[in-house]
């Protein structure tokens, strides 16, 4: 797939508001204590969408983003989210899932990537904090939230990048299937 | 074709992860003046009126979710400061009710030390069930025969007489009260000493009336009325000298002597008893004497 002028933009402005939303309003919503978290999923929903090289790149570009809103360590986020949606863009192209609820478990999976890769990181690079329960269960729980939010977030950007998307694997083996050799018509 | 789509791929990705090593190694390496954290405070520069400004937009979506999770949490600790205001009452009446037992317990220590009853044995009880008639005042305690508690023993606790022990059984015994119909003692007035018996008001629960007076017009209100320790044909219980019953509180003045009413109200609190203390040998000191006398 090819990414184009209009393609980058969009996904540029799908970034910087996903992660203002994240930083503004989604991080201060706590349930249980802790905030969902719209960066791995956005990630992996352009990665589903999109393909690998785009994937890497939005994750990269979104890490970069998080890590220098935060004042965090540069590279940290861009390089766990590179590796999101690397792999959420090779799912699309080695498996091509047709399944509605692929973006969940996409989602989940993401998430714990990325939660437990960003943890990794951190005490890789010398942060003084031991391995709690409280860590543990926050983990846990960001991947839960992040879980129920997947589908709708995932909705939301494939209809935002809708116009530069290839057709949708269902769509495409529906047509296949009544056009193709494989009709039951068509053989008759 | 292909050999170049994959080629372009991976060669993204390590050019990604290249670049995101670079920029965290010497991100990590720099001092905080460095260039790299120099870039970041800029980013955050223009960046923060970006924020501030989503900030306010979405403040209004974020405390309606603010206010969902504080409903919540209201509701969550309004929940636990119940439980904790029930627990807290809990302890607050068993407080009380420890604080009532002990001042009784105090009081039969007081009477046992100060009042010389320790010398007739004494065996202290709990009031476990109490009669719901007003005909019968009896309460039942914990104590039986197997303690050493016998019919017609005397029962005081830390105010006074309460009454007598009515019947029996192995591990338990009925305390028949002051105000009971059948209830009855030889008295005596402290002051004045004019003897007589104590007998409960008919139709008045909880009033006694000292009769047979002598000298009735000597008896005052206000005055104390003792047990007299002695023995009559009428009365079989024996009760130790000088068990405070109750005090004068009304004398109703007749024609003659013979129709004064002295009215006497229980030292003890007949409707609040807890522990009370049956004294196991009330002859102890007329013993002595009898064994003296030869």
């Amino acid at each position: 797939m090819s990414i184009n002028g209009p393609a980058i933009a969009r996904l540029a402005a799908l970034g910087l508001i996903g992660c203002i939303l994240q930083l503004t309003a989604v991080a201060q919503i706590t349930v249980f204590g802790v905030p969902a978290d719209l960066s791995p999923l956005m990630v992996c929903s352009v990665g589903l969408l999109m393909g690998s090289v785009p994937g890497a790149l939005f994750g990269f570009g979104v890490g970069l983003f998080v890590d220098t809103a935060l004042l965090q360590t540069l590279g940290i986020s861009s390089l766990v989210l590179t590796g999101v949606g690397y792999g959420a863009g090779r799912l699309r192209e080695l498996r091509d899932p047709a399944h509605g609820l692929v973006p969940v478990a996409v989602g989940a999976i993401g998430t714990a990537v990325y939660a437990i890769g960003f943890s990794v990181m951190q005490f890789l690079l010398g942060v003084d904090a031991p391995v709690s329960f409280l860590l543990v269960r926050q983990i846990l729980l960001v991947i839960v939230l992040n879980t129920l939010l997947a589908l709708p977030v995932h909705l939301i950007i494939r209809r935002w990048l809708a116009p530069f998307l290839p057709d949708d694997p269902r769509r495409r083996r529906r047509r296949a299937y009544t056009t193709g050799g494989l009709s039951p018509l068509s053989r008759a | 074709m292909y050999d170049k789509a994959v080629r372009r791929r991976r060669a993204v990705l390590v050019v990604l992860v290249a670049l995101s090593l670079t920029l965290l190694t010497a991100y990590f390496g720099e001092s905080s003046t460095g260039s790299l954290h120099g870039v970041q405070r800029g980013a955050m520069e223009v960046l923060a009126p970006i924020q501030e400004g989503a900030n306010r937009v979405v403040k209004p979506f974020r405390d309606l979710f603010g206010w969902f999770g504080s409903t919540l949490k209201a509701k969550d600790e309004r929940d636990k400061l119940k439980k904790e205001r029930d627990a807290l009452r809990t302890e607050v009446t068993t407080l009380q009710v420890d604080g009532a037992e002990n001042k009784q317990l105090r009081g039969l220590l007081d009477i046992n030390t100060g009042g010389g009853m320790k010398a007739y044995e004494p065996v202290i009880a709990r009031v476990f069930a109490r009669s719901p008639s007003t005909w019968y005042s009896t309460v039942e305690i914990n104590k039986g025969s197997s303690d050493g508690v016998k019919p017609d023993q005397p029962v005081v606790n830390g105010e006074g007489l309460v009454g007598k022990v009515k019947s029996v059984s192995d591990g338990n015994a009925i305390v028949m009260l002051l105000t009971d119909q059948e209830f009855g003692v030889s008295a005596k007035a402290a002051r004045s000493g004019e003897p007589g018996s104590i007998d409960p008001a008919v139709g008045a629960p909880g009033d006694l009336l000292l009769e047979l007076v002598p000298h009735g017009k000597d008896v005052k209100k206000g005055e104390k009325i003792v047990t007299a320790g002695t023995v009559s044909t009428r009365l079989k219980s024996l009760f130790p000298p000088g068990i405070l019953i109750g005090t004068v509180n009304r004398v109703d003045e007749g024609e003659g002597e013979l129709d004064r009413r002295i009215h006497v109200r229980p030292a003890a609190d007949l409707r609040r008893l807890e522990y009370l203390e049956v004294l196991t040998k009330p002859n102890t000191d007329l013993l002595a004497s009898t064994n003296r006398s030869p």
